[in-house]
């Protein structure tokens, strides 16, 4: 699809024949070749998109007023809700925007799960969604730490103190983390450090991440190939206008949650200063980590459930190779559709029991969950792949959109 | 893409389109623009900067001939207690001379006690002449080191490349000696 823009504009044309960025915008944004059939679920990516957005301009205002500093950095946050003209605009965007990040971002995976967007050709895609998602929980982890309160605390030295669980060195590595003998002033000061940078190397990955996206183009909810210029639309103004809707009802979403319920998501304990000698009695990961907190605490053993917790985010690298099936979209496969459904709902159960406590019947079904989530990957869909007979698949896009079409008008 | 379905759209309802287009882009721009105050305004003076901006002054330790310099809004305010000489030489001055004509009525609520902004108008720097043996220029008032601004005892610029007078800020006397800058 490259076709360089004749331009009417000559400052247009003399720029584009030294810099082609107008036909690097056409060929990738305007005329750029989609799907005549993607439904609402290919939203998301482009909200996750401005999430980031908004994510850097909102981190970039507070951190010209935050400072990293243990003996300042809790009343530092106060300052800013407080004092700052419009901080506490600033801050509940932020906040808020982590955990809409984390929905918008599980949604948009939950839809390359159920759609088999991680097939061949779009591995490597996928992939770097995976990297994507570990940079961002790497900087929400590390953003939480940053206000000092009690949860910012004893969440960064539980979470740091997870490397303690490799052999022999892990020790070294825990101190070498946090540059003492504690979480303390080196730690904040380094994770502010890295708070600042992650984002900017997450929109590097994004950019990756669409640059792969662009070579084979998106898949659609038919999970069939792209035939013939037929099958096509342009992205702009058809999907500029869809993601555009979507956005605004999005927005709606976010801002109910920052203009009436902003703390919502968060723990009333993180507005506690950080305390080195007293542990909150219920301490919990923010929301988006609470599958994984089930995982690791499900298992009776140090290293083991730190393991199987890494193991539950690193499983999705091989995703593309454990699903044995060719059939793409879930719609043509009838019992990987009905696994999928059950495996979404362990994923929110083990979210719930996360957020339990680690004792009894609690336990008992952590375990059970925990077993289950990689039963999925490592059994069920191997062998499904090979058992399970698809449903006959449209012969194109374009003949499967004009028959709904027709059908319509009747 | 050479059937490209947008441009049949356009045939058909062109006005209709534009109009949309028109006012979908006029609605995006202006929310952005709305949503772009409040970052503009976080990065201007905090409430709590703002509460810090007024300094009290006890002024009954200063004799006759001391200067005292005191923190107001991170900035120097010199404040002077004027001799005899001083206050008769700041008034005897011919309007026409000044840079930035001022009398040194309108500079001074006290004729004894002169409150400026010991800023340099010019670049910023801090003018020599608080104490006694610092250079003081021609005029007796302050001097700039850092391009050779002259200020005199009522703190007007006289010579140099400074283009206004050490601004005089608000202030007010809570009584005979005490004073409540800003
Ligand atoms: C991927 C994007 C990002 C995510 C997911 C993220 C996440 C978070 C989270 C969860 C918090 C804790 C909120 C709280 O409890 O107060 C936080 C705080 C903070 N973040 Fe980010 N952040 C991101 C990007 C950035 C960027 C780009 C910057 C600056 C360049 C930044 C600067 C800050 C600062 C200064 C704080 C502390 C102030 C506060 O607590 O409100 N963040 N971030
Ligand atoms: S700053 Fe004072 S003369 Fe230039």
């Amino acid at each position: 699809m490259k076709h360089s823009t004749k331009s009417s504009n000559r400052l247009v044309q003399w720029i584009d024949d030294r810099l082609p960025i107008f036909s690097y915008a056409e060929a990738n944004v305007i005329a750029y070749p989609t799907p005549k059939n993607l439904n609402y679920w290919w939203n998301f990516g482009s909200i996750a998109g401005i999430i980031l957005v908004i994510m850097l301009v909102t981190g970039i205002f507070l951190a010209m007023n935050y400072q990293p500093n243990a003996d300042v950095a809790f009343a530092s946050v106060e300052r800013i809700v407080r004092d700052v003209n419009y901080g506490w605009l600033l801050r509940y965007l932020h906040m808020n925007g982590a955990s809409m990040f984390f929905i918008i971002v599980y949604i948009h995976m939950f839809r390359g799960m159920y759609f088999g967007s991680y097939k061949a050709p779009r591995e490597i895609l996928w992939m770097v969604g995976v990297v994507i998602y570990l940079a961002m929980m790497a900087t929400a982890f590390m953003g939480y730490v940053l206000p000092w309160g009690q949860m910012s605390f004893w969440g960064a030295t539980v979470i740091t103190n997870l490397f303690s669980a490799i052999p022999v060195i892990g020790d070294y590595i825990v101190v070498w983390i946090w540059g003492g003998f504690s979480v303390d002033m080196p730690t904040i000061n380094r994770f502010f450090v890295w708070h600042y940078l992650l984002p900017m190397i997450l929109v590097m990955l994004v950019v990756v991440h669409l640059w792969a996206l662009h070579v084979h183009k998106s898949n659609n909810p038919l999970g069939i190939d792209i035939k013939t210029p037929q099958d096509l639309m342009p992205f702009h103004p058809f999907y500029t206008i869809k993601d555009l809707f979507g956005l605004g009802i999005f927005m709606i979403f976010f801002l109910f949650f920052v203009f009436f319920y902003p703390n919502f998501f968060g723990e009333p304990d993180n507005y506690i200063p950080a305390n080195p000698m007293v542990t909150p009695p219920h301490i919990l990961p923010e929301w988006y980590f609470l599958p994984f907190y089930a995982i690791l605490r499900a298992v009776p053993d140090k290293l083991g459930g730190v393991i199987a917790m890494f193991a539950g985010v690193l499983i999705l690298f091989v995703l593309p190779w454990l699903d044995t099936s060719k059939v793409r979209s879930a719609a043509f496969r009838p019992i990987f559709k009905q696994l999928f459904w059950i495996f979404v709902a362990d994923c929110l159960f083990l979210g719930w029991l996360g957020a339990r406590p680690a004792e009894g019947i609690y336990l008992v079904l952590s375990r059970l969950a925990t077993g289950y989530y990689f039963f999925h990957f490592m059994v069920l869909l191997p062998l499904v792949g090979k058992l399970e007979k698809p449903k006959p698949l449209p012969s194109s896009i374009f003949e499967e959109v004009s028959k709904n079409c027709r059908t319509k008008e009747d | 893409m050479t059937d490209n379905p947008t441009n049949t759209l356009k045939e058909v309802d062109g006005p209709r389109r534009d109009f949309l287009l028109i006012s979908t882009t006029t609605l995006g721009v202006a929310g952005v623009a709305i949503a772009a105050w409040p970052f503009i305004h976080s990065i201007n003076p905090a409430k709590d900067v703002l509460a810090l901006a007024s300094t009290e002054v006890d002024l009954s330790a200063v004799e006759v001939g001391q200067a005292i310099t005191v923190m107001w809004r991170g900035k120097p305010v010199f404040i002077r207690h004027r001799t005899e000489e001083e206050i008769a030489s700041a008034a005897d001055v011919d309007m026409a001379e000044l840079r930035d004509p001022q009398t040194d009525a309108e500079r001074v609520q006290k004729p004894e006690w002169l409150i400026a902004v010991g800023v340099c108008t010019h670049l910023g720097c801090i003018p020599s002449g608080q104490n006694l043996g610092d250079k003081r220029g021609d005029w007796g008032g302050w001097f700039c080191p850092c391009h050779g601004s002259a200020y005199d005892t009522s703190g007007r610029i006289r010579k140099g490349p400074a283009p206004f007078n050490l601004p005089v800020p608000p202030y007010a006397f809570t009584d005979d000696t005490n004073i409540v800058i800003g």
